[in-house]
C-alpha cells in the first residue's frame, strides 16, 4: 500500500544570532544584530533585536543610534561559524528521520511518510525539537504536514504562536484551515511580493482565500508555479522530495568593496581572488565550466561619478575546473573591460555551461584537462581546506584596501584550534 | 612580501597529455602482511561519542589541577551526555564559562578543586547552565 507524504520542516530560530550567543554566555538577554558582507546592512537579528524594531537590510548607519543606546551586539558574518553549525544540525536530523533534505542553511525538510501513525506527531516534533537544541545548543521550530507548503506554513506558525511550544503538526484537515485563515496570503511559501499585492487586489487577502481558489483560474492567470502552490495548500503533495540538491547550473563569485577601486591592480588583485574562489566552489560539486563571465561596474546610484558597467565572456575550447586556466582567462576579459578613472564599486566573475566529468565530447585535437592539473587543483584545495596555511595566486596579493570589511567578526570557535572557546578553570 | 620564479607555468593549450596507466603492474612477491593489513587508529573514535554535540574548548586557570586539568588543555565536551553525579561540566556562570564538578547530591552544587574558590550551590528556583559535559582532557606534553 502506499503511503501518503508526509513532511517536516525543521528551521532554526534566528540562526546567526544563536550561533554568536552560544560561546558567549554573556550575551544570553542581550539583542544581537549580524551584518552582511562589508558590515553593510543587517542581515539577521535576535528576537530581543527584533523586539526593538530593527529591520531586515537597514544598513548599519542608519540604526547607529539605536545600537549605542540599547547595548546591542555587533557581529560580521561569520560563515566558517555558521557553517559548521549548521552541518552539525543537519547530522543531527539525518539521525532523527529517515531521509532529509537540506533546503538552505539554517533549514531542512525532512520525509516523514510512512512514519508510523502510532506514535503522536507532535510528540516527534518535540523529540527532535530537544534533541537539536540539546547536542548542538541551537533552537528549531518544527512544522509537519502532508505538503511542503503546508509544511512550511506550519513552521511559520510554530515560530509565530510561542503556546505551540515550537511544534505544529498540521496533519489534520480542520487544523490547516484554521492556520491558514489566520495568515496573510504573503506569508505562503512560493508567494512573491509582487504575486501578493497583485493576489490582493483581487481580494485574496489570506492564505485561506488562495487556497479556495480554482486551480485552473490561477494557472490562467498566474502561472503553473502558483497553480501547484494551490493544491499543496489544500494538502495535494506537488513538490518533490529533493534528497539530493541539484549541482548548481552557475557559479558566482561577486562582492562590493570596501572602497571603491581606481587602479588596475587592485581590480587585477579582485578579480584574480573571486576567480579562484569560484574555481574552488566548481570542484567542491566536481564540475568543470566552459564558460567564463566578468563583469565590473561603479555605483548606478551616484550623482557625482560617471556611470560604467559592462561584461565580457569567453568559451574555452573544453570544459575546466583549472584555476590557473580560468584566472588566466578572466583576467585576459578584465582588459578588453577596463576603463581607467573610473571609481568602481563591483566586480564578479560567473562559471557557467558546466559539465560532469566525462560527460563532454572532446574533438579528436581538443586538449583535455591533464591527470597532473586535476592533483594540482586537489593538493592546493586539500591544503587550503586544512585550516594549517593558504596557497594562493600572486596576482590576487597585487591590491590591497578593497578586501571584504569585517571589524566584528568573532572568533572561528569549531575550525581553528588557537581560536577555541575558553572556560576558567 | 619576496617572491621567486620557480619555474614557467605552460598553458595547457600547448601541452599533449601523455596516456597514463592508472593501475600498477604487481611484479615480484606479494607482501605476507598483506592478508593483516587493518585500518589505522583513528583518535577521534576514542575521544568523541557523538561528533554533532562535541566541541572543543580550551582551558585557563588552575583550579581544577587535582582532577588533572590544567592552564592550556584542550577539554572534550559532548552536549549529549546527560550531566550526572560527578562529571566534570562547563557551566556558565557569571557571563563566563567556568569548568567545574557537578555534585547532584545531597544537595546540587558545582565544585571548583581548588579550596580557593568555594563550591557554588544552585539552590530550587536558580537555573543551572550548563554548555556540556567534559569527557576528555587534551594535555601536551610538549609546549613547542
Amino acid at each position: 500500500m502506499p503511503t501518503s507524504p508526509l513532511y517536516a520542516l525543521v528551521d532554526c530560530n534566528n540562526f546567526y544570532a544563536s550561533c554568536e550567543r552560544l560561546f558567549r554566555p554573556d550575551l544570553k538577554d542581550r539583542p544581537i544584530v549580524v551584518l552582511s558582507n562589508n558590515d553593510g546592512c543587517i542581515v539577521a537579528r535576535s528576537a530581543e533585536a527584533k523586539k526593538l524594531n530593527i529591520k531586515m537590510a537597514v544598513p548599519l548607519h542608519q540604526v547607529q543610534e539605536i545600537i549605542d543606546r540599547e547595548n546591542i551586539a555587533v557581529f560580521s558574518s561569520n560563515y566558517a561559524l555558521y557553517g559548521d553549525i549548521s552541518a552539525r544540525v543537519m547530522t543531527i536530523l539525518e539521525q532523527e528521520a529517515p531521509s532529509i533534505e537540506v533546503y538552505s542553511i539554517d533549514e531542512a525538510f525532512l520525509d516523514l511518510s510512512g512514519l508510523s501513525t502510532h506514535h503522536s506527531l507532535t510528540d516527534y516534533g518535540i523529540r527532535i525539537r530537544r534533541r537539536v537544541q540539546q547536542d548542538s545548543g541551537i533552537q528549531v521550530c518544527v512544522g509537519i504536514a502532508p505538503t511542503k507548503t503546508l509544511a512550511k506554513l506550519a513552521n511559520h506558525g510554530a515560530k509565530q504562536y510561542p503556546a505551540t511550544q515550537g511544534v505544529v503538526d498540521l496533519s489534520d484537515r480542520q487544523r490547516q484551515r484554521r492556520l491558514l485563515k489566520l495568515l496573510p496570503v504573503r506569508e505562503v511559501w512560493g508567494v512573491g511580493r509582487r504575486i501578493a499585492q497583485r493576489l490582493q487586489l483581487q481580494g485574496i487577502n489570506t492564505a485561506l482565500e488562495l487556497a479556495d481558489c480554482d486551480p485552473a483560474w490561477i494557472r490562467n492567470h498566474y502561472s503553473v508555479t502558483l497553480e501547484r502552490t494551490v493544491r499543496e495548500l489544500n494538502g495535494l503533495s506537488c513538490l518533490e522530495f529533493d534528497q539530493q540538491p541539484p549541482p548548481r547550473q552557475q557559479i558566482l563569485c561577486s562582492r562590493s568593496f570596501s572602497k571603491r577601486i581606481t587602479r588596475y591592480q587592485d581590480m587585477h588583485s579582485a578579480i584574480t581572488q573571486y576567480c579562484a574562489r569560484a574555481a574552488e566552489k566548481l570542484r567542491e560539486q566536481d564540475g568543470l565550466a566552459r564558460l567564463v563571465s566578468v563583469f565590473i561596474r561603479t555605483n548606478p546610484h551616484s550623482q557625482s561619478d560617471p556611470f560604467y558597467s559592462n561584461n565580457a565572456c569567453r568559451l574555452l575550447p573544453v570544459p575546466s575546473a583549472d584555476s590557473r586556466l580560468l584566472c588566466q582567462t578572466a583576467l585576459q576579459l578584465l582588459k578588453t573591460l577596463w576603463k581607467p578613472d573610473y571609481r568602481y564599486m563591483k566586480a564578479g566573475i560567473v562559471l557557467s555551461d558546466l559539465y560532469q566529468p566525462g560527460c563532454f565530447q572532446p574533438t579528436l585535437f581538443d586538449h583535455t584537462e591533464s591527470v597532473s592539473a586535476k592533483r594540482l587543483m586537489q593538493t592546493m584545495d586539500l591544503i587550503n581546506n586544512s585550516g594549517r596555511g593558504q596557497l594562493r595566486f600572486a596576482g590576487e596579493m597585487l591590491g590591497s584596501g578593497w578586501q571584504m570589511q569585517r571589524n566584528h567578526l568573532s572568533p572561528a570557535y569549531t575550525t581553528r584550534w588557537d581560536q577555541l572557546p575558553i572556560a576558567r578553570i | 612580501m619576496q617572491l621567486s620564479i620557480i619555474g614557467r607555468y605552460l598553458r595547457p593549450p600547448f601541452q599533449i597529455a601523455p596516456p597514463l596507466f592508472q593501475s600498477c603492474v604487481a611484479a615480484g612477491f606479494p607482501s605476507p602482511a598483506q592478508d593483516y593489513i587493518e585500518r589505522t587508529l583513528d583518535l577521534n573514535e576514542l575521544c568523541i561519542q557523538h561528533p554533532a554535540a562535541t566541541y572543543f574548548v580550551r582551558a585557563e586557570g588552575s583550579s581544577m589541577l587535582q582532577v588533572g586539568i590544567f592552564s592550556g588543555d584542550i577539554l572534550v565536551v559532548d552536549r549529549a551526555l546527560k550531566p550526572s553525579h560527578g562529571d566534570i561540566v562547563i557551566a556558565c556562570i557569571d557571563g563566563e564559562f567556568t569548568v567545574k564538578e557537578l555534585c547532584t547530591r545531597p544537595a546540587m552544587k558545582l565544585v571548583a578543586h581548588n579550596p580557593a574558590y568555594p563550591p557554588i550551590s544552585i539552590d530550587e528556583g536558580m537555573t543551572l547552565e550548563l554548555f556540556g559535559v567534559v569527557t576528555t582532557v587534551i594535555h601536551s606534553l610538549s609546549r613547542r
